[in-house]
């Protein structure tokens, strides 16, 4: 059975994700989700596997949960900039 | 710009303040004597209704760290005008099963928001939370510390599972066929991370009614309706029936003409019930509460997809399992939730009620992803649609055949 990829490499491969995304394209945690099990691979890579890496990302202020008709995870915005 | 201790002029709010119910304005003017914040809301509001247009921008930021539930960020789009409401932010608050409070902690709460934020509550919002109207971003994360050492906790709000809420159940009803804060509580308990980490399409609702009066109105507003119900005969107490006649209970134009499914028969003497078509909307338990109760085998109706209006229209619930017996720890309910979420979360499209995407993929197509057989009280109504055919009409004749 394949190995396990850690927290920390599924929490920092999401960063990258939301990062590259800024200003561009607004992620659902959902979304997230499907892109890790699809890049790491299902054997690899659970749904609870992300939604502990989602939770390190919040917690640690490295991304926050923002409402815009719907929730996305987003770099922390500018006070005040909501449309 | 409000003046910073003069409460502004509001001829149009006035209006509102009228009439010998109670007035929304009349409490805001009330705490404006004391809360800056709160003259600037009436100052904005006043400006709202001379302009016919909202001063609210909504969104943006929605907590605080490591929750994506709980605050919903207003922003007033006149913030050089009025500066007391440049941020109003709301937080929604966990509410106890029931609300259930002791005067202490309604105390604190008050206390706490009077600091923090614009005084202004509202007891209860319809999500069922303590909602704390008007504060400031800075505000945000203070509030939410000192409400945790109060043992509060935040309620949810966006894509996430909503607070559950529950009617006062067993505690003050007996008419409860199961324990609504019981289950509310455990409810709350096992989505935590549901509840603080938005991981669906859009929101999910859960309120739990204790009896098929539905005092939550679940029916009409909750994803996931759990409406207490029974099976086996109606108890009749027909001496207590007969002493509904002499206090000037008509039985017959009262009790039996109104019954929906017209399964009840009253002699003079005494009250039969054809219990096989009973609906069981409690309309005769409800007017005769001293000689009808539920039948003794208790437990709750689950039904899926009820929302209100916001993408598509309005949806009622409709039944997904007719009787389940709920007791600790609600094993069979959350196996079926979870089936639920999963589906909706990896199928469902973006603002995408659970309800909506079962009318998306068929109810068909639903059950079976989630491993569920249908049943006849799954049925709403009879098709209306004569162009549908079964899988096994259309199977083909095997080539010799044609041959």
């Amino acid at each position: 059975m394949a190995e396990a990829v850690t927290v920390e490499a599924v929490a920092e491969a999401m960063y990258q994700m939301v990062k590259d995304a800024a200003g561009v394209k607004k992620l659902k945690p959902t979304d997230l989700t499907k892109a890790m099990v699809e890049h790491f691979g299902s054997e690899r890579c659970s749904k609870d596997l992300c939604k502990e890496a989602l939770r390190r990302l919040m917690d640690s202020g490295r991304c926050v949960y923002t409402y815009y008709g719907g929730s996305f995870v987003e770099l922390p915005p500018q006070e005040g900039a909501a449309a | 710009m409000a003046d910073e201790k003069q409460t502004p002029t509001t001829p149009n709010l006035d209006e509102l303040e009228r009439g010998p119910w109670p007035s929304f304005v009349r409490e805001i003017k009330k705490a404006a004597e004391k809360s800056p914040m709160s003259r600037g809301l009436l100052g904005v509001l006043e400006r709202s209704y001379t302009d016919k247009i909202g001063h609210w921008k909504h969104g943006g930021i929605v907590g605080v760290r490591g929750y994506g539930g709980g605050v919903i960020g207003r922003y007033s789009d006149l913030p050089e005008e009025f500066p007391e409401v440049a941020h109003f932010h709301t937080i929604r608050v966990n509410q106890p099963a029931g609300w259930f409070y002791t005067s202490d902690a309604l105390r604190s709460i008050c206390d706490l928001w009077e600091r923090r934020g614009s005084g202004l509550t509202n007891l209860h919002g319809s999500t069922g939370d303590i909602i704390l109207l008007g504060t400031r971003t800075e505000e945000l994360e203070p509030t939410f510390s000192e409400l945790t050492q109060a043992g509060f906790d935040l309620g949810g709000s966006g894509s996430d599972i909503r607070t559950p809420s529950c009617c006062v159940g067993p505690a003050r009803c007996e008419w409860a066929c199961y324990d609504t804060l019981n289950l509310t509580y455990d409810l709350t308990m096992h989505y935590q991370d549901e509840i603080h980490r938005p991981a669906f399409p859009y929101k999910f609702k859960i309120k739990a009614a204790g009896c098929p009066n539905d005092c939550v109105a679940s029916i009409a507003r909750a994803d996931l309706s759990i409406i207490g119900t029974w099976r086996g005969p109606i108890q009749v107490d027909q001496a207590a029936v007969k002493a509904y006649t002499k206090n000037g209970i008509d039985i017959q134009a009262d009790v039996v003409d109104r019954c929906p499914s017209k399964c009840m028969a009253w002699d003079g003497k005494a009250l039969t019930i054809a219990n096989e078509w009973c609906v069981k909307c409690m309309h005769c338990i409800n007017v005769m509460t001293k000689a009808l109760r539920p039948g003794p085998e208790r437990g709750a109706a689950i039904l899926v997809g009820a929302k209100a209006p916001i993408v598509q229209g309005a949806m009622l619930s409709s039944v997904l399992v007719p009787f389940m017996k709920l007791e600790p720890p609600y094993t069979a309910l959350k196996d079926l939730v979870g089936k639920m979420l999963e589906l909706w979360a990896e199928e469902g499209k973006s603002r995408e009620r659970i309800g909506e995407f079962i009318q998306r993929v068929g109810l068909g197509n639903f059950l079976e992803a989630i491993g569920m057989e249908p049943r006849p009280e799954m049925v709403a109504h009879p098709r209306e649609n004569p162009y549908v055919f079964y899988e096994e009409y259309l199977e083909e004749e095997p080539a010799e055949a044609k041959a």
